[in-house]
């Protein structure tokens, strides 16, 4: 399976979804989806067959507000039916919200409020241990996200517990609602940051699958302490000029115009990673 | 007077049963001496958890824990484990459904003169407004223990509230009636119903004996489970009842008493006082002092209710 392209297709179905919904955090979606592909189809143990297995894999996506870039990935895989999604998507009794529910197949925890994936992870990671297991837990969470203190308090346990099961991904677009992650909480040391709790902290092109794959293949290795990938990504990626690094496409509805432009970028990208 | 304080009752009941339940998980802040927890860490350390001074942490860790397969109970002063980690409660635990076990230890103003940083006073309300959320205080040991072990059955979120002091017992090893999330009725009568939950339930039942000795008969509901509220022992009594108290070591405001005068209201309304602190932090002192300044006592309980049937 061509990812990259698959990429640029659950991208689509994002922007349509948000389209059709009138509402979606379009550009965080944009700049995860890499990340989420590279991770269902390529690392994580899950699947619609094993979702009661107690040896899969977990993940958390503890940026819990790029449930569109979620739901086009979990479709993709097989559990849920693109279509439905959107079609109904963010509508009046809609099963569909904008964040992850556990009631969908496919998704673990609920989430939405900002720093809880990290340290349920450690929960997470911590049972599988005391039940040697050699499962691994995954959780993506957003750059500025990280100004949540309960998100090193998780960081804090996973290196006291030597969680080398658990890989933290932060997809580091640099981009918040309010404009520049540096301008409104900086996190350029966020290596040193992480180094300092303990952490194993390993770097990837965060829309490049090839570069994510290679991170997270590099953190299996690592034992005794729990991983960290910095994926730098660029928000709104795929969208073309209209989009990308644009702080107002955090949370934004395209315009019939924008849409047209976003579309035909997204396919034109799409084909291009098939030739 | 009995030594034992419901805390402890919750330890020996995790010792007896993780023996047979190698699932069951006992986390703390940094709270095990607090929660009476030591001696489950020190027995059972492969089942023991500790987070350090990070409540946020703790129910977090708990719901992942929970989410694996595991049956944490997690242990932490209420006034923070209710406030500070309030949103880990709403959205890891109740919100996603995971079985966590939220064990507030030294609840209401347990902690007397370290002032309102430590008192819960507000964790009934808080916890109840979540959906999915049950809430607890039971009254002595020996229905914490019935409780505890009513708990493990389960695999839903809960809220447990204990005191950190010993309190008088009202049951006994034999004779302790429980019927999961139904009161327990200590006494019948069709003057005044009492209704009353954890540390409050002692004076009740001691005011319904003042109030008998002046032919003043009272019914006194152990209203252990406040959530789920057990609706159809209070509209049985109170529909007979000339005036209904209820009591609480909370704030009168989102309580039991709310609730049972929401219920008594839509029902079959009558007077219903509530007895319960202050809007203000407390007088400082000792649970007893504080509990004799507020009428908190069998007699102070029996003069409110002389009030309301006048």
């Amino acid at each position: 399976m061509n990812l990259t392209a698959l990429s640029y297709e659950c991208r689509k179905n994002v922007l349509d979804m948000i389209k059709e919904g009138g509402c979606g955090h379009i550009g965080g979606d944009f700049s995860v989806m890499d990340i989420l592909v590279t991770l269902y189809f390529k690392e994580v143990n899950i699947s619609p067959e094993n979702m009661d297995d107690p040896d899969r894999d977990y993940f958390v996506m503890s940026k819990g507000h790029s449930v569109e870039a979620y739901y086009a990935v979990l479709a993709a895989k097989g559990f849920l039916d693109i279509n439905d999604v959107i079609a109904n998507f963010s509508k009046f009794g809609s099963k569909y919200i904008g964040h992850p529910n556990n009631k969908l197949p496919g998704i673990e925890m609920n989430s939405g409020s900002l720093g809880h994936g990290l340290p349920v992870c450690v929960g997470m990671a911590l049972a599988n241990k005391m039940d040697g297991r050699t499962n691994r837990v995954y959780t993506v969470m957003g750059d500025g996200e990280l100004a949540e203190g309960s998100v090193w308090e998780g960081a804090m346990a996973a290196s006291q517990y030597k969680l080398d099961n658990l890989c933290a991904v932060v997809d580091r677009n640099r981009l918040q609602i309010s404009g520049n992650t540096e301008d409104v909480m900086g996190h350029d040391d966020l290596a040193a940051r992480f180094s300092a709790f303990g952490w194993n902290v390993l770097f990837a092109e965060g829309n490049n699958i090839d570069s994510v794959y290679e991170a997270l293949e590099a953190a299996k290795t690592c034992k005794g302490k729990p991983s960290v990938v910095i994926a730098n990504t660029i928000k709104g990626f795929g969208g073309g000029e209209v989009m990308e690094n644009k702080a107002p496409w955090h949370h934004k509805v395209p315009t019939e115009e924008q849409y047209q432009m976003i579309s035909a970028e997204l396919l034109k990208r799409r084909d291009a990673a098939y030739e | 007077m009995n030594k034992i304080p419901n805390r402890q009752a919750i330890c020996e009941t995790l010792m007896e049963k993780v023996k047979e339940d190698k699932d069951i998980i006992a986390l703390c802040s940094d709270s095990r001496g607090s929660a009476s927890m030591t001696p489950f860490f020190d027995a059972f350390p492969e089942n023991s958890v500790e987070v350090g001074i990070a409540e946020q942490n703790l129910v977090s860790i708990s719901a992942g824990l929970a989410k694996c397969g595991k049956k944490p109970f997690c242990f932490s002063p209420a006034s923070f484990i209710s406030t500070r980690s309030y949103e880990q409660a709403k959205v890891d635990v109740a919100y996603s459904n995971t079985n966590v076990k939220l064990v507030g230890i030294s609840g209401g103003i347990s902690y007397g003169a370290l002032g309102m940083s430590h008192h819960s006073a507000q964790d009934i309300a808080a916890m109840s407004a979540i959906p999915n959320m049950r809430v607890y205080l039971p009254s002595d040991r020996f229905q914490t223990k019935c409780l505890i072990k009513a708990l493990l059955q389960d695999e839903k979120p809960a809220y447990i509230r204990v005191g950190r002091n010993p309190v008088e017992d009202i049951y006994s090893e034999g004779d302790c009636p429980f019927t999961m999330d139904k009161a327990t009725v200590m006494c019948e009568g069709t003057d005044v119903l009492f209704v009353a939950c954890g540390e409050m339930v002692r004076p009740c039942f001691e005011a319904a004996k003042i109030l008998k000795e002046e032919d003043i008969s009272a019914t006194v509901l152990d209203m252990y489970c406040v959530k789920p509220l057990d609706t159809e022992a209070i509209l049985k009594y109170a529909v007979n009842a000339k005036a209904v108290v209820t009591a609480e070591e909370h704030a009168p405001f989102g309580g039991l008493g709310s609730m049972v005068s929401q219920l008594i209201g839509a029902n079959c309304p009558r007077k219903v006082i509530n007895v319960a602190l202050p809007d203000a932090p407390v007088i400082t002192g000792t649970s007893k002092e504080v509990y004799e300044h507020y009428g908190m006592t069998g007699e102070g309980i029996a003069v409110t209710a002389r009030g309301a049937l006048r």
